[in-house]
């Protein structure tokens, strides 16, 4: 394997392991401040056992995408300098940004909140974890601003060396940077999977506590209401912000579409694929089931509607690009693209099914659904990830999207070695693993205990 | 003053915050396992910090970003050049950050001391590698035409960069001393001003042969003469006097001390090597410097405001995060670490 393919697997890896934490500590910070917002304002007991329980949960969680959040912050220089010298007037901006603007933030008031029950009044104390929820997904906000860049580059011209070769993009607006119309799609999308993650997270640990009668069941049935409803907004906002985001990503990247479909050749109307095994080197199906008019039906609101197919497309970039291969790898856009839909499908029809019962205020479920609810935990983690695999892999052979090959943003090897490459894919990729078991075992420990157990715990 | 100089005076104060913050909890960091007698010890130690290290890693954050945003050619040329080091550090990192949040989430005395002593290791790696990247910055490394590092590893740790790490691993620790012993109470308290009168030896002795090695290994006497003026030899000053302020039992006097040889240390780095950012020991004209490194000028107004405007809020607020939790802690304190 070379240096290029190395590079890549250790941010694929690195980044989709930062994002199994992400997402929790987004929509959790904000459903914990909920809260201990009922703490203050009923002054009744049950929600600060609630807003310690599962605050102790969003701890575990918060630590691990903080130390991982420190290896995306350095790779880019590591990894991938000469993607770093070519955008970074523009990209280190809002990097910058969110650190100043929202690192700080949730990190010095979490540590506030963590130690401060004693010290502030019951309202400041409050105001410190929206603090955190605030900072957290603003950090979203900026990262997803410099992630937009590379999928849709605005704001921006190129400089030239004296032999007339590009040798960096320049910001030339940063409001074009800021109000990339790609941001407006994905940012929303992004903090309604947060929401769908803690919410998935909260109803499979109530309702697991609810299986077993463990004590205090009022703050489960509490715990399991309101996840319930915070998680049927998050799934529809999800379902309906993507579904414009598909309709977005159609007009700015046509060659994602048509690999996360499998579209080889272009088509007016447009069918969906259900299930398609292709030959990826011929450029065909197989064997495929399709639903007609699908697609162009999702993408223009319309039976009528031309979708580019991938061979049309590749012939039209060669022109634009010059000769090269412009097709991604479609299995993987296409069973990503599949993964996140299909589990985002089953959270909506699981909502839907929870909230008939939870607005009746009744929380007796057959047993294999509470068994179902606990390994629904790991829907939006699937979800989660094939999202993020389709985005940056849809969006092949491209770093920044018409400017940047992939291939010419890695740090030469005269930097950094394809030995030295190796050795830290290998260090992460250990370490990482070994973080992840001793997570789970905290996380499903502190989980179980439940919210009698929290101050125990505390005063050991 | 062009907005390239407010920059790098930006990114140096960056780095002064998180060395100054960061330091403190490197040192505490790795004196967990030798100052703590106990578990309960332990964790007074580990909470005396608990509130503040993620701030403070803030500080590191931000000057990456900073430097990403206004110099991204000493970005590049830094983290793809120091590579396998900053891999060590990170992993340092990591594992003391989780550290200090998982080690009192289980009971198991096994599990406490394993955590000790990887907060311990994981403090100990990035207080010795940024003396390393520090003094090479400075010292200068191999880079080419193109910018980039040619080196090697092998080649970053050369007998003075060994000795800067060595000697910013000995200040914190005694940064760290000293921070004990202002913040906690009663035994840890005085155990803690013994180590700090016990490292206060080796620290100066390695600080002076640091900047004498350094009128043999850098650029110093031509950017400041034999007489480097009054920031660095405040930094050796206030080294100097804070032995006599750990004895007097002003531990708080004594601890800004070591902050300012740690801050005064640092900017006289800062100050030897500007104009340029990263010096190539090939060839002078290879240099990175504030002008070729930059963004465009348009860039660094945005960046400019965008930094004019928060970070006086951040340290507000920061300040304000150290105020309430200015309270002394012992072994009666109500811990969560």
């Amino acid at each position: 394997m070379g240096a290029v393919t190395l590079a890549r697997w250790q941010f694929a890896i690195t980044t989709v392991y930062h994002f199994f934490f992400v997402p929790l500590t987004l929509g959790l910070s904000v459903f914990v401040a909920i809260l201990e917002t009922l703490y203050v304002v009923t002054g009744k007991e049950v929600y600060k056992r609630m807003t310690l329980f599962w605050g102790k949960l969003f701890i575990i969680n918060f630590i691990l995408g903080v130390v991982t959040g420190l290896v995306q912050e350095f790779q880019f220089g590591m990894n991938w300098s000469e993607y770093s010298r070519f955008v970074g007037d523009i990209f280190g901006a809002p990097l910058a940004i969110e650190a100043l603007l929202a690192f700080f933030l949730e990190s010095t008031f979490l540590g506030v909140w963590i130690f401060g029950w004693d010290r502030l009044s019951k309202k400041a104390h409050a105001a410190t974890i929206w603090l955190v929820a605030i900072g957290s997904n603003l950090s979203a906000l900026w990262i997803l601003i410099a992630n937009s860049f590379m999928q849709q580059p605005r704001g921006y011209e190129l400089v030239r060396d004296a032999a007339g070769n590009v040798i960096r993009a320049q910001m030339t607006s940063f409001a074009d940077l800021v109000f990339n119309p790609n941001v407006w799609v994905q940012f929303p999308h992004v903090l309604a999977s947060g929401i769908v993650t803690a919410a998935f997270f909260v109803i499979g640990i109530s309702a697991y506590h609810l299986f077993k009668k463990s004590k205090d069941g009022q703050a489960y049935r509490l715990s399991l209401k309101y996840s319930v409803i915070y998680g049927f907004i998050g799934i529809l906002l999800v379902i309906l912000i993507g579904h414009s985001q598909m309709q977005h990503i159609v007009r700015i990247q046509p060659m994602k579409v048509a690999s996360a479909e499998a579209i080889w050749n272009t088509e007016n109307p447009a069918s969906l694929s259900l299930f398609t095994i292709g030959d990826e080197k011929e450029r065909k199906d197989i064997f495929a089931i399709k639903i007609p008019y699908l697609v162009s039906v999702l993408a223009y609101n319309s039976l009528e509607g031309e979708i580019k197919g991938i061979n049309q497309l590749q012939e039209e970039y060669e022109q634009k690009y010059g000769p090269g291969d412009y097709v991604p790898p479609v299995a993987v856009s296409y069973w990503s693209f599949r993964i996140m839909v299909g589990a985002g499908i089953l959270m909506l029809l699981l909502s839907i099914y929870l909230l008939i019962y939870v607005i009746k205020d009744k929380f007796e479920f057959k047993p294999w659904v509470y068994k179902a609810l606990l390994f629904a935990i790991a829907l939006p983690y699937l979800a989660n990830s094939a999202g993020w695999i389709l985005t940056e892999v849809g969006r092949q052979p491209w770093l920044v999207y018409g400017l940047l090959k992939t291939t010419d943003g890695v740090s030469p090897y005269t930097a950094v070695s394809t030995g030295e490459v190796l050795f830290s894919l290998i260090t992460f990729g250990i370490l990482y693993g070994i973080l992840m078991v001793v997570d789970v075992y905290l996380l499903k420990k502190y989980a179980l205990a439940g919210t009698s157990e929290i101050d125990k715990e505390n005063d050991l | 003053m062009d907005l390239n100089t407010v920059w790098f005076i930006l990114i140096a104060v960056l780095f002064v915050g998180y060395f100054f913050l960061e330091g403190f909890d490197f040192g505490v960091g790795m004196l967990v396992p030798f100052l703590g007698k106990n578990d309960t010890e332990r964790r007074v130690i580990i909470n005396s910090v608990g509130t503040f290290w993620d701030g403070n890693e803030v500080w590191l954050i931000t000057a990456g970003g900073a430097m990403f945003a206004a110099f991204p050619n000493w970005y590049a040329t830094l983290f793809s050049g120091f590579y396998p080091a900053l891999v060590l550090m990170l992993v340092g990192l990591i594992i003391r950050g989780v550290a200090f949040e998982f080690r009192s989430k289980d009971k198991s005395p096994q599990w406490r001391n394993i955590w000790d002593w990887l907060l311990a290791v994981g403090s100990f790696v990035p207080a010795l590698l940024w003396g390393v990247a520090m003094t090479n910055i400075w010292r200068g490394v191999p880079i080419n035409e193109d910018m980039t590092y040619v080196g090697g590893f092998f080649n970053l740790l050369n007998p003075f960069a060994l000795l800067g790490g060595v000697t910013t691993l000995f200040i914190f620790l005694l940064h760290g001393a000293l921070f004990l012993n202002l913040k906690t109470e009663g035994e840890i308290s005085a155990r803690a001003k013994v180590a700090a009168q016990r490292l206060w030896l080796p620290a100066i002795i390695l600080f002076l042969a640091y900047i004498l090695a350094s009128y043999f290994q850098t650029n110093i006497l031509l950017t400041m003469g034999i007489n480097p003026g009054v920031i660095p030899i405040f930094a050796v000053m206030a080294l100097f006097f804070s032995y006599f302020l750990i004895k007097k039992n002003r531990p708080g006097w004594a601890f800004i001390f070591t902050g300012i040889t740690i801050a005064f240390t640092t900017f006289t780095i800062f100050i030897a090597i500007f104009p340029n950012v990263m010096i190539s020991s090939l060839n002078p004209e290879w240099n990175l410097n504030i002008y070729n490194a930059a963004s465009s000028p348009y860039t660094l107004k945005i960046m400019s405001i965008v930094a004019l405007i928060f970070l006086p809020i951040v340290l507000a607020y920061q300040i304000w995060s150290y105020y309430i939790f200015k309270k002394r802690i012992s072994t009666k304190s109500k811990l969560e670490y």
